[in-house]
């Protein structure tokens, strides 16, 4: 109550400046985005064209006078070398396998929890949601290291498997892409679910009546009403999951093994042990373009009612 | 039609299960006498004890609160003026450009934000000499950034339920739109402001990507250590720590949403 006469002397004082006051409360956010978002980008483009070099920064600049003239020295080298390595190649077609197949699962397993809690009493629905996104508030790399636990040689699940008597050996789990897609889904999860109720819990429900009174049975209702009405949350929902899985550093780094090939890890290590500021640049850039439709599939089945994140 | 939602509800509980086992195994077994942190030796609260010992976790962990209190308040600030400029102000030319780039942070990978700013940062001290090297500052601006499109999510959709009669009422009955701002739209957001708040901070405090791109010596986040000690396996510490901080978002989460219930009650009175 206190601060309310205090913030209206400052709205008071604000106000006075009309105009200009109007033109300022644009460009807080405005200025702090462009300089802390959208400028560090063309950073990246740039150094993306450099060479690189022993020095500090550890990159040659790709602007200077020659002879009184501005000079610029495109340097197309990272990008040659990109498609020239196998490794990285391998790596863009890992992350985009890996994220594909563990959006998948993620859908699989997604799909009924939200069409569960949307069809659950209204008083139950927010506790069921609320419970989806309890873990998501903890600690993602304690969520991801607890899964070492779980799958590791003489963790949990072997323990657990040896003792029923259902295998002798342990399984080999941790240190595989299996490690990887249990990590990613496990991760993403409530971004899967979050936008697939919101989109479920709108149907109406006369829909399905009118299905079921015209003979349909479930299955064919869900198949041909349910399921295609639901496109964009699960557009959405699979977007949410896919893109920041393709650029994943953490789960691969914690649960992968020495064959999982994913491009956060790439771009981390030219960056980390490499030094090589121009390769991990171009690696960045090359992402961006493969992530540019996902993306745009994200904004349109937002746009069309897919449920915010 | 039974044999459906028995299927649905089968799912519905593995589900669940899946969400939570693991978070309970790393509670159970952080009470564990062993080392081996998946067998089970007997009741202790022994790595509790190492856990507060060790300076490197204190730090680290001091270091990583004061990140996330600033960056979170930050974040909001940026979020809220953001939100409200989009939501509120009638066309201006860079509108279409500043709802892509508050949006664009939620869909960015984490490498590519680390990277980019980190070599903003570079560029912007060779030209103006400033932030004038890496630490605390430079963590605080990257996780602003992107707490601020989190937030904005919050308090965006918050603001389009709000009721415009009340600011309009206000303004008809003489008050200036900045004071109108702080005296009535602002009360009316602030649980968004306050969920924001929160989940800005729990996303500070859980950042281990772009704070180690943007960090520089003598800063280290607790997700930079933790990292490096889960890289070397399992410690029971660790899940101590894990523990912790578990209760510790479980409670916040309790108390916010008791919190929300009431302001929901006050207002339908």
């Amino acid at each position: 109550m206190n601060s309310l006469p205090l913030g209206s002397r400052i709205g008071a004082l604000l106000g006075r400046m009309g105009l200009k006051g109007r033109l300022l409360v644009i460009a807080i956010p405005t200025v702090w985005l462009l300089v802390f978002f959208l400028i560090p980008f063309l950073v990246v483009a740039k150094i993306s064209f450099s060479e690189a070099a022993i020095a500090r920064p550890p990159y040659l600049p790709i602007t200077e006078w020659v002879d009184g003239f501005f000079t610029i020295n495109l340097n197309f080298g990272n990008y040659m070398f990109l498609l020239e390595d196998p490794l990285y190649v391998a790596a863009y077609l890992g992350s985009v396998k890996i994220a594909a197949i563990s959006t998948i699962i993620a859908l699989l397993i997604g799909y009924p929890m939200a069409y569960l809690i949307a069809r659950s009493a209204p008083e139950r629905r927010n506790l069921l949601l609320m419970m989806v996104i309890l873990p998501f508030w903890t600690s993602f790399l304690l969520r991801v290291y607890a899964w070492i636990g779980f799958l590791k040689g003489n963790g949990i699940i072997n323990n657990l498997l040896m003792n029923v008597g259902i295998i002798d050996e342990p399984l080999v789990m941790l240190q595989t892409d299996f490690a990887v897609y249990v990590g990613v889904v496990y991760t993403y999860l409530p971004f899967m679910i979050l936008p697939l109720y919101a989109n479920l819990v709108k149907l109406d429900e006369a829909y399905l009546e009118a299905s079921a009174d015209l003979g349909a049975r479930p299955v064919t209702t869900f198949f041909t009403v349910t399921l295609p009405l639901s496109m964009s949350g699960i557009i959405a929902g699979c977007m949410l999951v896919f893109i920041p899985a393709v650029g994943e550093f953490v789960i691969p780094a914690l649960l992968g093994g020495p064959d999982t090939l994913m491009i956060g890890q790439v771009l981390w290590n030219e960056f980390f042990s490499n030094r090589d500021w121009p390769i991990a640049s171009s690696v960045a850039i090359v992402m961006l373009f493969v992530l540019v439709i996902p993306i745009m599939l994200l904004r349109w089945a937002q746009a069309s009612g897919g449920g915010e994140s | 039609m039974k044999r459906k939602s028995r299927f649905l509800m089968i799912v519905g509980i593995l589900g669940f299960v899946f969400l939570y086992a693991p978070i309970l195994s790393l509670v159970i077994f952080s009470f564990n006498e062993s080392r081996l942190v998946t067998v089970w030796g007997g009741f202790s609260t022994k790595w509790y004890g190492e856990l507060f010992r060790d300076p490197q976790i204190l730090d680290a962990a001091w270091v990583s609160l004061r990140i996330a209190l600033a960056s979170a308040t930050l974040s909001v600030v940026i979020g809220t003026v953001a939100s409200f400029v989009l939501i509120r102000f009638r066309r201006f030319r860079s509108k279409t450009l500043l709802s892509m780039m508050i949006t664009a942070p939620l869909v960015m990978p984490e490498v590519i934000i680390g990277l980019s700013l980190l070599l903003m940062f570079v560029a912007m001290e060779n030209v103006i000499g400033w932030p004038g090297g890496r630490g605390l500052l430079t963590i605080i601006i990257a996780h602003s950034t992107f707490g601020a499109a989190y937030s904005a999510v919050i308090i965006q959709s918050r603001l389009v339920d709000m009721d415009l009669s009340i600011e309009e009422a206000a303004l008809d009955l003489g008050a200036r739109p900045v004071r109108v701002f702080f005296d009535v739209t602002l009360p009316v957001i602030a649980p968004a402001l306050m969920s924001g708040w929160l989940l800005a901070f729990t996303l500070s405090l859980d950042d281990l990507v772009v704070a180690s791109f943007v960090s520089g010596p003598g800063a280290s986040t607790l997700p930079m250590v933790i990292f490096s000690k889960v890289r070397l396996g399992v410690s029971p510490d660790v899940n101590a720590l894990a523990t912790i901080i578990i209760g510790l978002v479980s409670l916040g989460i309790i108390v916010a949403a008791l919190q929300i219930n009431r302001s929901k009650r006050m207002s339908r009175r």
